[in-house]
């Protein structure tokens, strides 16, 4: 019989074995995406029923945990929890121990004492994700750190683009705007490039990071690069980018005169993404917003059965094989 | 004086039988090492009549003369939980040094004579091997008023630096020029135009592009080296450039070199090893001011340092507390430890690889950085103080948190087997590190 020792440091209540995290597109590859686009889809034709709840995560325990101020993610990744009958906690910064000064291993380590499968984390810093999954025994989810990572968003874009398109290999879209301090920039262009996309990033070249395109895009100042794209998808243009002493763009109605996505700059076909919030009038017209060319509000949709499926695949350990078979008689 | 430590403990021993490697002074030979009263008294020919006395056996080990760091911060006063002038300098002398030069931006600055005589007397009691302290150019590293450089040189000021910070006006930097000269002390130079590093966290590229982290333009160092060169040769006025991390500072140097300007230039162990691409894991053991540099950067410095352009290597030790480095990388202060690793990280990623002969390597962290402070140059030859180390180039070693001397942990080689081991340390006469391989 083999012998038992205990080693110092091996009862730690963290496991060793690997875990699964979704900290960046890195963790990811096309077979992985393409089973987590059939998931959600799976997922999609679930809520089309009127009970809406599925029982698949009955007894799991998904934490969020939000540092930084968020409408659709938090609710979509609460909901989602909800949707597959899961225990859920939302913990916001403010009002929590954090702001009493608690670092953020030592915040994960009392979230961990409460034996939570997923801890989903939002949070301004690159790499605290990642800091979190070295210190807890649970999976981790970056629900979009600092201006590194937004996996989860790039996932529902992908979903939505497929949906809304009917395929992604070969699709040409144009990510227009502030892509320096764009997480979604960077998480799309990465999954792009493993379903067989193509990117190309426009905007003011103060807001192009030098280097860009050496993650697998293509990097232009020029406006009129959007005319071949099937997809424009239009980022954020914070008003903090021309404040005094960042001079990126002189002023936002220069942006808007340059970069704006206007009905006239569109041609028939092409359709509109933005991840949200939308300013109206600044990197997008609101008749843009507003027209049927427009999947902003699909991709919020999205963004629930997508994020249902990612929860579900890292709590199904199991072999890869597929998407969940939603028994439609087993009622929560 | 300018170094300063504990009396040295005065008695006889013998270093027998290693490879004496002094390539300044041109000894490369198999040589019993004698030293009395902490001077070398004898070199002789090994396995002669055994003398009297203490000996270390040193067969198929490398003497060579101790190490000196022109830049290092020993955290006190203001932050001891970090660093003592006593773990600081014990630290040193594992990693092989006789000398050490701290930096002032301690709380208090070093910008005054009260403060600096603290710190001598402190190290006079102390210090584990000699020790020298830089006052700040501006009071109070603010870069607007000079301090009072004389009176600081005579109280014991080594050299000058606002390290951490540059001299941001062009025109304080060319008035602290002109009255250094009159102190005969240089100026050690923090180059960074910080309206262009602004809030860089690393080396501006792709991999900066790709992480999302605020970039750090190499031009942020060079345009500051290239305002400083230009000011030094105007004045005519020596001055020392830290920790180089670019390529583009590193063709200034050499333009400037050229020209007949007074200048010595550094660069760190972190800076020769190691690329941007190694800030992938976030790891904040990695991150430093300035930033780690470009594979261009790395191979540009290695050949300045080969050519002695760059004749100094310097650790910037930069001890940090555990819980200051354990948060996400853009929270985490810059600076990492070096002291103790910086002959084995440099034996093991430089001169085992072929890109550095070791007699270079040598030179650059003896006498490269002694000559540029105008230090004593440790030199094995009969007469000169004992400031030796004796190197096991075979050993391979594991980078661990235990083993370090230094009270701070935060090394950017935590983890990693190095070649290459510091088997004896003597400073100013005194065995500072290895004494169990002296026997009586």
């Amino acid at each position: 019989m083999a012998e038992i020792r205990v080693i110092a440091g091996e009862t730690s209540t963290v496991s060793s074995a690997p875990k699964r995290h979704l900290i960046s597109i890195d963790d990811l590859n096309r077979e992985i995406v393409e089973r987590l686009l059939a998931t959600a889809r799976n997922f999609s034709r679930s809520l089309e029923r009127e009970m809406k709840k599925l029982p698949t995560l009955r007894g799991r325990t998904i934490v969020n945990v939000f540092y930084e101020s968020s409408t659709r993610t938090a609710s979509s990744f609460e909901l989602a929890a909800k949707r597959l009958s899961a225990d859920v906690m939302t913990m916001r910064a403010s009002g929590s121990s954090v702001e009493k000064g608690e670092s953020l291993k030592d915040t994960t380590r009392t979230l961990t004492a409460f034996q939570p499968d997923v801890i989903v984390v939002r949070h301004p810093q690159i790499g605290a994700p990642k800091l979190i999954a070295e210190t807890t025994s649970a999976h981790v989810v970056n629900a979009g750190d600092g201006k590194h990572q937004h996996p989860t968003q790039a996932l529902l874009d992908l979903y939505t683009m497929q949906e809304a398109l009917g395929h992604l290999s070969g699709l040409q879209v144009a990510i227009v705007g502030d892509v320096m301090h764009s997480r979604v920039a960077r998480s799309l262009v990465q999954a792009l490039n493993l379903v067989d996309a193509r990117s190309i990033c426009i905007g003011p070249p103060a807001l192009i990071p030098r280097g860009f395109e050496q993650i697998g895009c293509e990097v232009s100042s020029d406006i009129s690069g959007i005319e071949t794209a099937d997809v424009v998808y239009v980022l954020r243009m914070q008003q903090e980018r021309i404040a005094a002493g960042a001079n990126f763009v002189p002023s936002l109605r220069e942006y808007t005169a340059r970069w704006g996505i206007t009905p006239a700059r569109l041609r028939p076909g092409q359709v509109v993404m933005h991840p949200g919030p939308v300013n109206r009038g600044v990197e997008i017209d609101a008749r843009v917003v507003d027209s049927p060319e427009s999947l902003i509000t699909t991709q919020v949709r999205s963004g629930l059965v997508v994020r249902m499926a990612v929860l579900y695949d890292l709590l199904t350990q199991g072999p890869v094989s597929l998407a969940p078979t939603v028994d439609m008689n087993e009622v929560a | 004086m300018i170094l300063h430590s504990k009396a040295a403990a005065h008695g006889s021993l013998t270093i027998c039988g290693a490879r004496v490697l002094d390539p300044g002074a041109g000894v490369d030979a198999l040589l019993d090492v004698k030293i009395e009263k902490g001077t070398i008294t004898e070199l002789a020919q090994p396995g002669g009549k055994k003398s009297a006395g203490k000996a270390v056996e040193a067969e198929g080990l490398i003497l060579a003369p101790a190490f000196v760091d022109p830049h290092v911060h020993l955290r006190t006063p203001g932050r001891e939980d970090e660093e003592t002038i006593a773990s600081g300098s014990a630290a040193a002398a594992a990693g092989g040094y006789c000398a050490i030069l701290a930096m002032p931006n301690t709380s208090p600055t070093v910008d005054n004579a009260a403060v600096l005589g603290a710190l001598i007397e402190q190290a006079q009691e102390e210090a584990q091997i000699p020790t020298g302290f830089m006052a700040a150019i501006s009071r109070g590293l603010k870069g607007e008023e000079l301090t009072e450089m004389g009176e600081l040189a005579d109280a014991g000021a080594a050299a000058f630096s606002d390290d951490g910070q540059p001299v941001r006006s062009a025109a304080l930097m060319r008035r602290a020029l002109q009255y250094a000269g009159s102190t005969g002390r240089r100026l050690a130079l923090h180059c960074e135009e910080k309206t262009l590093s602004s809030r860089g966290q690393m080396h501006e590229g792709a991999v900066s592009a790709e992480l999302g982290l605020a970039g750090y333009p190499s031009v942020a160092e060079s345009v500051a080296v290239g305002r400083d060169l230009a000011l030094a040769a105007y004045e005519g006025q020596p001055i020392h450039l830290m920790h180089l991390s670019t390529s583009e500072s590193v063709e200034l140097l050499r333009r400037a070199l050229v020209d007949g300007v007074q200048v010595s230039a550094e660069v760190t162990p972190h800076h020769l090893c190691l690329t941007d691409e190694a800030v992938r894991t976030l790891d904040t053991n990695l991150k430093m001011n300035p930033p780690l540099g470009s594979e261009t950067d790395r191979l540009a410095l290695i050949e300045a340092l080969r050519s002695g352009a760059i004749s100094c290597i310097a650790t910037d030790h930069a001890p940090h507390a555990r819980q200051e480095k354990d948060v996400p990388f853009e929270a985490a202060p810059s600076g990492v430890t070096g002291l103790e690793t910086a002959f084995a990280a440099l034996y093991t990623h430089l001169v085992e690889p072929g890109l550095l002969p070791l007699e270079t390597l040598l030179d650059r962290m003896s006498a490269g950085p002694a000559q540029a402070f105008d230090l004593p140059v440790p030199r094995i030859g009969v007469g000169e103080p004992a400031n030796l180390v004796l190197l096991d180039l075979e050993a391979t070693w594991l980078v661990r948190e235990e083993r370090f001397r230094s009270l701070s942990a935060n090394s950017w080689l935590l983890g990693e087997a190095l070649r290459g081991e510091v088997a004896l340390t003597v400073a100013a006469g005194r065995v500072v590190c290895g004494s169990e391989r002296v026997t009586a």
